[in-house]
């Protein structure tokens, strides 16, 4: 969770093969774990694109006895919960949630972070030194306590939590996209273009950025991955959309049940580490196929 | 001599660029919060459920709430500088006496996990890089993805399931065994029995952070020339490993500990929450939900504040132990 926030990307700058060559591709396919991680991932966004289809009931609303356990009743094969709610179809609504908030904030702390990071290490100078201080200011407040103090401001929905984590993640991105810019900026290909007379915008996001990307790729699959745990440690404090179930809101009413019925917290609680451990694998992998120099085999 | 002039210079810099930092954070926080809809006054009235447009303004006179923002912005900068973190209506108390209050119980907590998280993350990490590429390695390096993976809450709540429902080892939640009445040595053990499973919870996502770190440092450290040198005189591989590769690898263990400091401070956040842990991540989050913002606000200045120190005693640490350090 929060905590989750600081990647474990190494801090290096990759001269990194073009992102178009199939030699990464081969790589990433050759490690068995991403495959079959990709193949779970791929398996849960099926079941979230399809949970209206599956279950088509609400999946708040009681449609079983009570506190059933796994296996006691063959139509409700994860139980049901203190108010007979099926525990599948809240697992098959919940990964909706899980994967479209850590999707949208990934994407959306990605962007802020890529035009400020590359803002600051493209331009240097006084813009450099005050985006570093905004960055420093944003590094410098615990991330999860910041994450609370937002959406418990700004009403739990599900757009206010998806901006939230945004907010929190980007200078991650940020930090990792100046590095990037400033050891890229002096390069031969970058004087040529500005001796060609291309606007700044035009070298930044077209000549820069592209041979920016194999480091931002890693790590945009595991801030997916901590946007997921995020999203779920705030559902568990009751701080998510109070109208959506979410694994996380799961493990927060199981709670209450943990002496009787743990299977309650249990259930989805598995179905949050595993969803994260497969963004996690992907993204090791990612990095040894983007990063051979740095793979992992000594 | 010179030593010691070149740590004050290290010193003295990181005191210089933290005072801006500092004051950003203070100024967008206090802003933060008053954007923030609603008030104490607001969340007072609704508890007492017979609040007249009177006594909320009564109220909001009471506590400054009616001035003018940037006046009230002034108000707190102006009790800053004299070292008070103001009052807070519903504690009815001074925002230091209840930080005071809750702060070492949450620096225990943090500190062990932190302990934790270093000596197992290390030891795990070297064994990975001694065993690289065999299935130890593998195994390892799956069980430290593994706890990068598991939410802090949802461990410790199972931990709670086997270690208090099921064997009824240690206890499920608070500080202490109320009304016991423990002394001495008992009282410490006490204390230790209620902290192991939450700093446990709050440490193992850390645990694989160090792990991984560690692993890649060794293994980068172990392919230097004196290390070949050490071992080419015939040193045993374990003396290598510790004595000459570890020492070297320790160095980006330790920047990130500083790191990292914040992040635990996040997590006990919500770790505090599973175990009924009477601490600072407890008091933000309960002074978030009464919308109590001058202790929120003394809360999030204070962590901020334990951040900035703990990274400064990093880089002196790090100028102590690599005299090429003086300038990032």
């Amino acid at each position: 969770m929060t905590a989750a926030t600081s990647g474990h990307t190494p801090d290096i700058a990759v001269a990194a093969p073009p992102l178009g060559s199939w030699r990464a591709v081969r790589a990433f396919l050759r490690n068995p774990a991403a495959v079959l991680a990709t193949l779970f991932l791929i398996m849960v966004a099926v079941t979230a694109v399809a949970a209206p289809l599956i279950y088509p009931e609400d999946p708040l609303s009681m449609v079983a006895r009570p506190f059933l356990w796994p296996g006691q009743n063959p139509t409700f094969p994860l139980g049901s919960d203190s108010l007979g709610r099926d525990v599948a179809a809240g697992l098959v609504w919940g990964a909706r949630i899980s994967l479209l908030i850590g999707i949208a904030a990934m994407a959306l702390g990605v962007t802020i972070g890529i035009v400020v990071g590359a803002t600051a290490g493209y331009f240097g100078g006084w813009i450099d030194d005050a985006l570093v201080r905004l960055i420093e200011i944003f590094q410098t407040t615990p991330s999860f306590l910041m994450l609370v103090v937002l959406v418990a401001i700004a009403e739990p929905r599900v757009e206010s939590i998806t901006v939230a984590i945004a907010l929190v993640t980007w200078p991650t991105i940020a930090r990792l996209v100046r590095a990037e810019f400033r050891s890229l900026r002096e390069k031969d290909f970058v004087t040529a273009a500005r001796g060609l007379g291309y606007g700044h915008a035009r070298i930044i996001f077209i000549e820069i950025l592209p041979n920016a990307l194999p480091p931002i790729i890693v790590t945009s699959s595991v801030i997916v991955a901590s946007a997921i745990l995020m999203e779920s440690a705030l559902s568990f404090m009751g701080l998510g959309d109070p109208n959506r179930i979410s694994w996380g809101s799961m493990i927060g009413a199981g709670r209450e049940m943990l002496r009787t019925a743990w299977y309650l917290t249990f259930i989805p609680g598995i179905a949050i580490v595993l969803t994260v451990l497969a963004l996690n694998l992907i993204g090791d992998a990612l990095n040894d196929a983007l990063n051979p120099r740095l793979s992992s085999e000594p | 001599m010179f030593e010691n002039r070149r740590l004050l210079r290290v010193l003295r810099r990181t005191v210089v660029q933290a005072v801006p930092t500092v004051l950003g954070i203070v100024v967008l926080n206090f802003l933060l919060l008053k954007l923030a809809p609603g008030d104490a006054a607001d969340v007072m009235a609704g508890e007492f459920g017979t609040a007249t447009e009177e006594t909320m303004a009564m109220l909001r006179r009471q506590f400054g709430l009616d001035l003018p923002l940037l006046q009230q912005l002034l108000a707190y900068l102006g009790n800053l500088v004299q070292f008070s973190l103001g009052f807070s209506p519903r504690y009815g108390m001074p925002v230091s006496e209840l930080i005071g209050q809750r702060l070492p119980s949450t620096l225990m907590l943090m500190g062990l996990a932190l302990a934790i998280a270093v000596v197992v993350g290390i030891a795990l990490g070297t064994t990975m890089a001694m065993t690289a590429g065999r299935w130890t390695d593998r195994v390892l390096s799956v069980v430290s993805l593994l706890f990068y993976s598991v939410p802090g809450f949802w461990i410790g709540l199972m931990l709670i399931v086997l270690f208090s429902v099921k064997l009824g080892w240690l206890p499920s939640g608070g500080q202490e065994t109320i009304g016991a009445g423990l002394t001495g040595l008992d009282a410490v053990a006490d204390r230790l029995k209620h902290m192991i499973l939450p700093a446990t919870s709050l440490a193992l996502f850390y645990v694989a952070i160090y792990g991984r770190l560690t692993r890649a440092a060794v293994l980068e450290v172990a392919s230097q020339d004196y290390v070949r040198t050490a071992a080419a005189k015939g040193l045993a591989p374990l003396t290598v490993t510790l004595r000459h590769v570890l020492r070297n690898a320790l160095l980006p263990v330790t920047t990130l500990a500083g790191i990292h400091f914040g992040g635990i401070l996040g997590g006990a956040v919500v770790v505090e929450t599973v175990y009924s842990w009477p601490g600072l991540g407890r008091l933000a989050f309960e002074s978030v939900m009464r919308r109590d913002f001058n202790v929120l606000l003394g809360v999030l200045l204070l962590s901020s504040f334990l951040v900035i120190i703990a990274n400064t005693l990093i880089d002196l640490l790090h100028a102590w132990l690599d005299p090429r350090i003086e300038v990032r």
